[in-house]
């Protein structure tokens, strides 16, 4: 078990490399030079240079990329030249702002989730499984940006129950959660209605039936149990959307989280800030992967014994 | 009766239904992901004759006729330079549906050719492009686009170019694991051991087989290309003014979403329809053609 783990996270450590190669890579293929893109066409020449020259940008690629992975190990992610800050003092600056955002999302979507994709599983092919089915659909298919500025218009605006936009309060961040989660809640009662519906026409169920057992012990007890494992795994696998939902709910919401750093950082064209986000995001989600392997294989005997 | 003699025979020798078989199984089994074709053809031909289905020019401004209230003349409104918002949606349906076809096309393409390198070869050639689909997949899509769209810079064409190279990775893998198990299958031996080439083999042999799942694939793909179109254009790193690109049009009218709010919701709404449209077709077509990728 213990070597299984290590082996997955040794895996992990190539992916890692290479995402930080590929955005750097990405980034400074810019046509022209990467200093011309960041300040304009129409900058002094000699102020690019001298620009070229603080950020390392004239120096060999490989030369460049294994000093930003010796400085990002020291926790050093540049300076952003906007702001003329640490790039990882920026981050960090914002970070709990999506942490909350994302969590209380996670939140909303696992609870919807849920309780739709088992009421879809016991009311299978009938109305009320139609209905949330369709519905579960209709939550993957919305734009994140639809369902934030609908929840705006209706229950900020409209019905004044929360604030239009901020990020200080509970309150404020309730439209923000659901806005973002809404999108995972159709993914997640999708996925635990159909395995449910695959672990109800097992044997053991049909003992635990026999035993006399209520249905309700027999799908909460027995059925649920079995069928929440992957369910449980895509919780992690869901920080990839989430992050990714994040930028526009942000952007909507006016919440000051990673999402907005990056879009900022494209919109004033701050490389460094923009590489610090995505790559800062990126093995963020790594983690999430990983972690929802190893879960998966804590909570599977089947792949515990495997190992 | 006899229609079902004749299939119980023909399942029977292995005599596998013909694409319109599985047609009319689709009209039979699932009438949402039937009536989601009708709509997604509508919204094609609407977008194909949209000089002739608008009402009015979508580019026209009348300023005299700014942030009208949806009417008989204007069924949804007019935005802040008073043009008609029901047109610019149906030219903006232009857009998406392009961005939606062919940068998923282009993407399963390389995607396909990898996956195929990929589970063909085996070894070396295997290994490096299955890491290089482990990094590609391990960006959230939106992120990657984003980094794409700030190097080469903003527009249309180049989110074209930012959707066609990012979302390979997903096919290469499915189409790998087929591969997989398909060169072992005697068809191929039989091929191999007639000599004929590598290329042919993959292509005419192997390929075919993949077929069902990357269709299937290829209509999820397209709901997750127009919203990343979306998503982009919203984030005002997409499309650019005074492109109808719905993304685009939502972001623009969400300044007045508290006195005009079909300004932005009417264009999330026209993305929503889309999305939910092929999202529904592809779940009915995976149904029928592939219960291998329902496994996954």
């Amino acid at each position: 078990m213990f070597t299984k783990i290590l082996k997955r996270i040794a895996i992990s450590i190539p992916v890692l490399l290479g995402v930080v190669l590929a955005i750097f890579i990405m980034l400074r293929i810019v046509p022209g030079d990467p200093a011309t893109t960041m300040m304009g066409e129409h900058v002094n020449p000699a102020v690019i240079e001298k620009i070229s020259r603080e950020m390392g940008l004239d120096q060999p690629l490989y030369i460049q990329f294994f000093k930003y992975i010796g400085n990002a190990l020291r926790g050093d992610f540049g300076t952003s030249y906007r702001l003329n800050r640490n790039v990882a003092q920026i981050i960090l600056d914002s970070f709990p702002h999506t942490v909350r955002l994302s969590l209380l999302a996670a939140l909303v979507a696992w609870t919807i989730g849920v309780t739709a994709g088992v009421i879809a599983a016991i009311r299978q092919n009938r109305l009320l499984d139609r209905l949330f089915m369709g519905g579960a659909l209709m939550g993957v298919s919305m734009p994140v940006f639809m369902t934030a500025l609908i929840l705006q218009y209706v229950f900020a605006f409209k019905l004044k129950w929360f604030p239009v936009s901020g990020f200080d309060s509970l309150q404020a961040m309730i439209l923000p959660a659901i806005a973002l989660g809404w999108n995972s809640a159709g993914s997640i009662a999708r996925m635990t209605r159909s395995n449910l519906v695959e672990v109800m026409q097992n044997d053991f169920i049909r003992t635990a039936r026999a035993k006399g057992l209520r249905e309700n012990g027999v799908i909460v007890r027995h059925a649920l149990k079995n069928a929440m494992l992957p369910v449980v795994t895509m919780m992690a696998l869901q920080i990839s959307s989430m992050l990714s939902g994040a930028v526009l709910t942000e952007s909507v919401f006016g919440v000051p989280g990673i999402g907005r750093l990056a879009v900022n950082g494209i919109e004033t064209r701050d490389m460094p800030l923009l590489q610090g986000t995505v790559i800062f995001t990126t093995i963020l989600i790594i983690l999430g992967n990983l972690a929802a392997d190893l879960l998966y294989s804590v909570l599977d005997p089947r792949i515990r014994e495997s190992a | 009766m006899n229609d079902k003699i004749e299939k119980n025979i023909s399942s029977q020798i292995g005599e596998e239904d013909t694409w319109l078989d599985k047609g009319k199984t689709l009209v039979r089994q699932n009438k949402i992901a039937a009536f989601s074709a009708l709509v997604i053809l509508l919204i094609l031909l609407a977008a194909i004759f949209a000089p002739l289905v608008a009402p009015y020019d979508h580019l026209e401004q009348s300023l005299a006729d700014r942030l009208k209230d949806p009417s008989a003349a204007h069924w949804l409104g007019t935005d802040e330079l008073g043009r008609d918002v029901l047109s610019r949606i149906i030219f903006g349906a232009r857009i998406s549906l392009t961005i939606g076809l062919v940068p998923t096309l282009i993407s399963m393409a390389i995607g396909t050719v990898l996956g195929l390198c990929a589970g063909f070869y085996g070894g070396k050639t295997d290994f490096i492009i299955m890491r290089l689909a482990d990094v590609m997949l391990a960006f959230p899509s939106l992120l990657l686009a984003m980094v794409v769209m700030y190097t080469m810079g903003g527009g249309l064409v180049n989110i074209f170019i930012a959707l066609s190279l990012v979302n390979w990775a997903g096919t290469a893998r499915i189409v790998r694991s087929q591969t997989l198990s398909l060169k072992e299958k005697e068809f191929v031996e039989a091929a191999r051991s007639m000599g004929v080439g590598k290329w042919t083999i993959m292509f005419r042999h192997i390929l075919p087989n993949c077929l069902p799942s990357l269709i299937v694939l290829f209509t999820l793909n397209i709901p997750a290309a127009i919203l990343s179109e979306a998503s982009l254009s919203f984030l005002g790193i997409g499309a650019q003014p005074p492109s109808p690109s719905w993304g685009l049009m939502a972001v623009r009218g969400k300044k007045y979403l508290f006195s005009e709010p079909w300004l932005s919701i009417a264009p999330s709404a026209a993305i929503m329809v889309v999305v939910l449209a092929f999202n529904f077709l592809g779940d009915g077509l995976r149904d029928i053609l592939d219960p291998y990728l329902k496994e996954q």
